[in-house]
């Protein structure tokens, strides 16, 4: 059977969600081989077993945390040579799609990104895109060289399906453009408790509505209760009530959970981008005409200061 | 020492506009109202900021589209951009991000440049990759995504805020850089400068100004195809309640209903 190449994503060992995801699409083709790369690149091997991967071949440099992206792009095609596979799929983060992009280049590839699906097809593996603000699905297709795929978080189930998981070294030589870019300082975010945003089943937003920064506890207090992550609106964050990262929407983090609730926010196109894909959509809104209301499958026209605590309240009290 | 930056710009459908596809499953460009891609204003304005603080510096606007282009180009003139390259050949038409690189990479080369700078993604295609793939063309160094960027002594650093930690980055020029509309709020043009854009040169390229042959781009060249493309259905209506005190508790029944509680 075909090989799959998957780039693992992880910090410091611990594999994060949406790698997983890509196992359970990359068995719908063929078998996984996992790349992992930098410190605790071997840690990934157990829990990449588990999801799939028959093998995992993994690297460390300290080139990888040093420079930027390209010692990445010389590992991947260093492990294209070693398995000559029949697709690559990378996580569609900022830096993953960068990392797709120049490998697809440099072996003569097309690429695709943010796949939302992916199937095997005849001539290959086919990837389902939701495009202009999620308004059309595409369904397409690399024609030359090996697909490259970058695929969006939430987009298959984790699964269980135990796998030889073999490690191996991967040899690299670095190119002599990877130290082009340097790394000479790094702050890693701190961590809030709450799920990764792009990652989290349930993510609960708040906009302009939300009228301050202090104000967003009401909003983080009902994301507790459902154990969501928070988001926030452009216009909320431009307002500096809210971290960028927290940002849904078109510049922000794209999130397709089973449950989307937005609070003082109107819906905007930009908006809508990063969210259209979720599952159930929920506004609590107090302008019955928010174009927000136009994607609902429960909307409460009212104000978020009433609506939502009482929610936070009833959440808690059936909860018991 | 001048400075010679190169700015890539694309002209997209309007996003607030309907935008729809075309027979042949490529963007429908011509039956739309277009414009400068939003996200392509913070690298003009990023770019005019670093030749502001440099002693001698020239920015030119580079895009690779159909005629309407040309609109892109001058509201990037008018905010105070040098010059402009249009490169425009009817080959280009279905030309995906391989290709695209392509014809930048050479454009920008034959322009001449010490500093790339683009946006952080286009608004029609998000697909965030020209800018790593003509970092890759050309060799230079990739200092991407920022939302801070500076340059002195000819080297550039930026800041880069990614999922798992912000990065402050170095690079030597040539280098190109990206910038996320974190960047700061890009200028209006003046009346000014929408005058003074009038009379501002503005160059077209075709593909055999660059040595490109037809096959290398186009919807035949393209490395990807489109096989299928539907609207999405209208989401079915859902039930909208208004608040008259009960709000929280009606929702919370809901949510119920559908087993998220
Ligand atoms: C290139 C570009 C990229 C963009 N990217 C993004 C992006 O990634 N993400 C994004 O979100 N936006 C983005 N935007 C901005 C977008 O166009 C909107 O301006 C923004 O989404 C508006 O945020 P909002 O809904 O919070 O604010 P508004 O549009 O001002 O809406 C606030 C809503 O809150 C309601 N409200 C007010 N008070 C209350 C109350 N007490 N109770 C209940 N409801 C209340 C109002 O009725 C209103 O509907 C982008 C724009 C551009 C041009
Ligand atoms: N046709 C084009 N002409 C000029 N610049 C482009 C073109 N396409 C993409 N770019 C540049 O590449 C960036 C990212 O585009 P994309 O990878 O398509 O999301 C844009 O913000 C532009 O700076």
């Amino acid at each position: 059977m075909a090989e799959v190449l998957v780039y693992v994503d992880h910090v410091d060992g611990a594999v994060r969600k949406p790698t997983l995801e890509l196992l359970t699409l990359a068995r719908r083709i063929g078998e996984p081989v996992a790349v992992a790369l930098g410190n605790g690149a071997a840690d990934t091997a157990a829990t990449l077993a588990e999801h799939g991967a028959v093998k995992v071949l993994t690297h460390d440099a300290s080139e990888y945390a040093e420079y930027l992206v390209v010692p990445k792009v010389d590992a991947l095609q260093a492990a294209h040579e070693a398995v000559s596979p029949a697709a690559v799929l990378v996580p569609s983060s900022a830096e993953g799609k960068e990392i797709a992009a120049r490998l697809a280049l440099r072996i003569g590839s097309g690429i695709i990104t943010d796949a939302v699906d992916l199937e095997a097809g005849d001539e290959g593996p086919v990837a389902t895109q939701s495009v202009f603000a999620a308004s059309f699905t595409t369904k397409s297709r690399v024609v030359k060289g090996t697909p490259v795929i970058t695929v969006k978080p939430n987009s298959a189930a984790v699964e269980a399906a135990p796998a030889a998981g073999a490690v191996e070294a991967l040899s690299v030589t670095f190119s002599d453009k990877a130290t082009g870019t340097k790394v000479t300082a790094r702050t890693p975010r701190e961590s809030t408790g709450r799920p990764e945003l792009t990652e989290a089943a349930i993510v609960v937003s708040g906009g302009r509505g939300v009228n301050g920064a202090e104000n967003f506890a009401i909003i983080e207090a009902l994301a507790d209760q459902l154990g969501a992550a928070v988001g926030a609106s452009r216009a909320a964050v431009d307002a500096g009530w809210y971290p960028h990262t927290n940002q849904v929407g078109q510049t922000g983090k794209s999130v397709s959970p089973q449950l989307y609730i937005a609070n003082g926010i109107s819906g905007a196109i930009q908006h809508r981008a990063g969210m259209q894909t979720s599952k159930t959509i929920v506004a609590v809104n107090k302008d019955a005409e928010a174009p927000i209301f136009e994607l609902v499958d429960y909307g409460v026209v009212g104000d978020l200061f009433d609506v939502v605590p009482q929610l936070t309240e009833e959440i808690k009290t059936r909860k018991g | 020492m001048s400075l010679r930056i190169v700015v890539t710009v694309k002209y997209v459908p309007d996003a607030t506009g309907d935008r729809h596809f075309a027979d042949d499953l490529t963007v429908d460009r011509d039956d739309v109202d277009g414009l400068l891609s939003e996200l392509d204003e913070y690298a003009v304005e990023q770019a005019l900021q670093i030749a502001e603080d440099a002693d001698d510096a020239e920015v030119t606007v580079l895009t690779v589209g159909p005629e309407d282009a040309k609109d892109a180009l001058r509201k990037a003139l008018s905010m105070g951009a040098d010059k402009a390259i249009h490169v425009e050949d009817d080959d280009l038409h279905g030309t995906d991000a391989i290709g695209t690189s392509l014809v930048l990479a050479k454009a920008i080369e034959k322009a001449g440049f010490d500093l790339v700078v683009s946006g952080m993604a286009s608004t029609d295609g998000t697909m965030g990759v020209v800018p790593a793939l003509v970092a890759e063309r050309l060799g230079v160094p990739q200092v991407t995504l920022l939302s801070e960027v500076s340059v002195e002594d000819g080297t550039v650093k930026g800041r880069r805020d990614g999922d798992a930690a912000s990065e402050q980055l170095e690079a030597q020029l040539p280098a190109l850089v990206s910038v996320t509309d974190q960047s700061g709020e890009a200028r209006y043009p003046s009346f000014k400068g929408i005058m003074a854009a009038k009379k501002k040169p503005v160059e077209s390229w075709d593909l055999s100004d660059l040595d490109i042959e037809a096959e290398e781009v186009g919807l035949d060249g393209a490395f990807t195809k489109v096989e299928a493309v539907t609207e999405r259905p209208a989401r079915t209506a859902g039930t909208i309640v208004k608040d008259e005190g009960e709000g929280g508790k009606q929702l919370a029944e809901f949510l119920a209903s559908q087993k998220f509680i």
